[in-house]
């Protein structure tokens, strides 16, 4: 082979380069973790979520994956999500029949046969991520706080512990973590959604039914579906701003 | 899930707030309670519950030092609460705890005792040796000066601090339930009268504690009771427990009326999971039969004796009462699930951190408090008495 030595260097050094680039991206893919996003503007963005009642099929995927993504512990009483699901009678609309086995994480057993009667249906639930959230007003440090991006975060190395938050939070979505004796709950996956992923729960979501958003960007299909659909919050009598919207919820769900 | 009925959100299983979140409003209704009886003499001039203005003092100052220990142990990093000073959270009624509470033990109690016992302080320090002469003097903060001029302007300072203290005695304890009055989320507990009860209901609770302690006392020193205190103590707990009671009703018929969504909930929770705390306990023993009690001295002309054992009887059940609307409220508003669809309970276990163990302890330390303040601030202190002991 006619190579001179310049050739030769030139070869091998983007050999060289190009094999560290290789190892560096394999470690990330191995890792599991996308790369840094150190572009990632705060205030360009305004997080929320869309769910679609209809699409739900109650398989749980949504929580076995946020109990993996975020270390949530598998106790009892612990959920940064769950899946309820809804079982109504026509004639007895104020009493609906509401069950959560293990907040969903199995999905759920089968006990209807068909003819009951009843209309069925599951909700994904999760913190609603609210504009003018009642569980941080009350935090009597600040630890727990809404980002400039719309995401009610929790800096675990401030809270006391004191369940304030927890109290006053209408959905639910908080809970004490028993190995740190501090508050936890949904993050919408911030760890992920800042490098440009979506949340762990939406991203596993096998009909599409969770669907991260960012209202603040205009390309979002958020406008458009809020645009084409009747659209709901939970609890909208308590004026929390509440920024997870449902299509098709029914005015049984608490 | 044991003991839950009906659908609670996975994450309502275990309550937050334990029994000694119950004691914490408890203690400070007594504190301010007390207060507002001490303040009677000082600042409306009812002479004569005179025998009780120092003990009424001394029994909050014993509570107050307390207060703060169910929450402390309570919370998961107490090591991090010197954060609520450092850092609070403006917007957050929790945050001002910390203030509201110092302001009231060094702004209010402690300035107030110190002034009005300066004299006698500066009396004992004179007379004593050794370890107690330096003790006392600490006390006095080496201030000798007992001239009728320098104890006129004591006493001016006292009736002023008094008069700042009532608003300040109506802070900690209204603070205390708009706490939990202004979350929003908790229908049981989300009301604007929620501290107006709360007030009321201190005044009720300080007031009967110390009017049995005083009697308690008297017993245990063998001296008689003076009886013209004991009566007016009676008749101030007698209205003061009208009103609470009259405030309370109004919350409980306006919901009635109202029947808002949450009625059919805490209807159920109230008629079923509360009813032997709150329609036995904390209503008909714990107020309507103290009030019937409390009125019979005032409408029937009894014997002293009665009058004595009626007196213990009413205050005893008044506080039974008074716990038991804590424990309504507190352990009341985390029985029902947010979804209005289900019920929780609540199980209380003994010697773990927040169990019934320390809970009981955290109790009897301010009486503990009391002997040691009584020792170190005698107050029945009239000279003839201090210079008896003197001797």
């Amino acid at each position: 082979m006619d190579q001179d030595r310049r050739g030769f260097l030139q070869d091998a050094g983007k050999f060289i380069l190009l094999t560290g680039a290789a190892t560096i991206a394999w470690d990330f893919v191995v890792a599991g973790a996308p790369e840094q996003a150190p572009n990632y503007v705060a205030t360009d963005h305004w997080w929320g979520m869309i769910i679609d009642i209809d699409k739900c099929i109650g398989s749980g995927n949504c929580v076995r994956a946020c109990k993996a993504e975020n270390d949530v512990p598998r106790e009892e009483g612990c959920f940064r999500t769950w899946v309820e699901r809804y079982r109504v009678d026509p004639d007895d609309l104020d009493h609906p029949l509401v069950d959560s086995p293990d907040g969903g994480y199995d999905g759920f057993p089968e006990i209807d046969r068909p003819g009951d009667g009843l209309k069925v249906f599951f909700v994904p639930k999760l913190c609603n991520q609210c504009a003018d959230s009642p569980c941080t007003q009350v935090c009597p440090v600040g630890a727990t706080f809404e980002s400039p991006d719309g995401v009610v975060l929790v800096d675990k190395t401030r809270c006391l512990g004191c369940r304030y938050c927890v109290q006053a939070c209408p959905y639910g979505c908080r809970y004490i973590d028993p190995r740190t004796h501090t508050v936890d709950k949904c993050t919408l996956c911030y760890h992920r959604i800042t490098k440009g992923l979506t949340a762990a729960c939406c991203e596993v979501c096998p009909t599409g039914a969770r669907q991260l958003v960012d209202l603040k960007n205009p390309e979002d299909p958020v406008h458009q579906f809020i645009r084409e659909h009747k659209i709901h919050v939970l609890k909208p009598d308590l004026a929390t701003g509440a920024k997870v919207y449902y299509n098709g919820l029914d005015g049984a769900v608490r | 899930m044991a003991g839950v009925q009906g659908f609670i959100y996975p994450n309502e299983v275990e309550l937050q707030w334990s029994v000694l979140i119950v004691l914490y409003p408890f203690i400070t209704g007594l504190v301010a309670g007390a207060f507002i009886l001490a303040s009677l003499e000082r600042v409306f001039n009812v002479s004569a519950v005179k025998p009780t203005y120092r003990l009424a003092l001394l029994t909050a100052l014993a509570f107050l030092i307390v207060a703060p220990l169910p929450l402390q142990m309570h919370l998961g990093h107490p090591e991090r609460s010197f954060e609520m000073y450092i850092t609070p959270h403006r917007e957050s009624a929790m945050a001002m705890f910390g203030f509201v509470y110092l302001w009231y033990l060094m702004g209010v109690l402690v300035l107030e005792i110190w002034f009005d016992y300066r004299k006698d302080l500066v009396l004992t320090w004179k007379s004593a040796t050794g370890v107690k002469r330096q003790f006392y003097g600490a006390l006095t903060l080496w201030a000798d000066d007992i001239s009728p001029e320098a104890l006129r302007i004591d006493d001016k300072i006292g009736r002023f601090i008094t008069i700042v203290g009532i608003p300040s005695a109506f802070l900690l304890h209204g603070y205390v339930g708009f706490i939990f009055g202004s979350v929003k989320a908790n229908p049981w507990w989300s009301t604007p009268l929620m501290p107006v009860v709360f007030i009321f209901s201190a005044i009720v609770s300080g007031v009967a504690a110390v009017m049995l302690l005083y009697m308690g006392l008297c017993w245990r020193r063998r001296v008689p009771i003076d009886m013209g205190c004991l009566d007016t103590i009676a008749k101030y707990l007698f209205f003061a427990f009208v009103i609470d009671f009259s405030l309370e009703m109004l919350d409980l018929i306006h919901r009635i009326y109202e029947a808002g969504d949450s009625f059919g909930t805490l209807d159920f929770m109230v008629k079923t999971r509360l009813f032997v705390s709150h329609i036995v306990i904390q209503i008909c023993l714990g107020t309507v039969l103290p009030i019937l009690l409390l009125a019979a001295t005032q409408m029937i002309r009894l014997s002293e004796i009665a009058r004595r054992r009626i007196y213990a009887a009413a205050g005893a059940l008044t506080l039974v009462g008074i716990f038991a609307m804590r424990w309504n409220v507190v352990i009341g508003g985390q029985l029902f699930s947010k979804s209005l669809l289900g019920y929780t309970t609540y199980k209380m276990e003994f010697a773990t951190r927040e169990g019934l163990l320390p809970a009981i302890v955290i109790m009897v330390l301010p009486f503990v408090i009391l002997a040691v303040l009584l020792r170190v601030l005698p107050p029945w202190g009239d000279e003839a008495q201090l210079a008896g002991n003197k001797a």
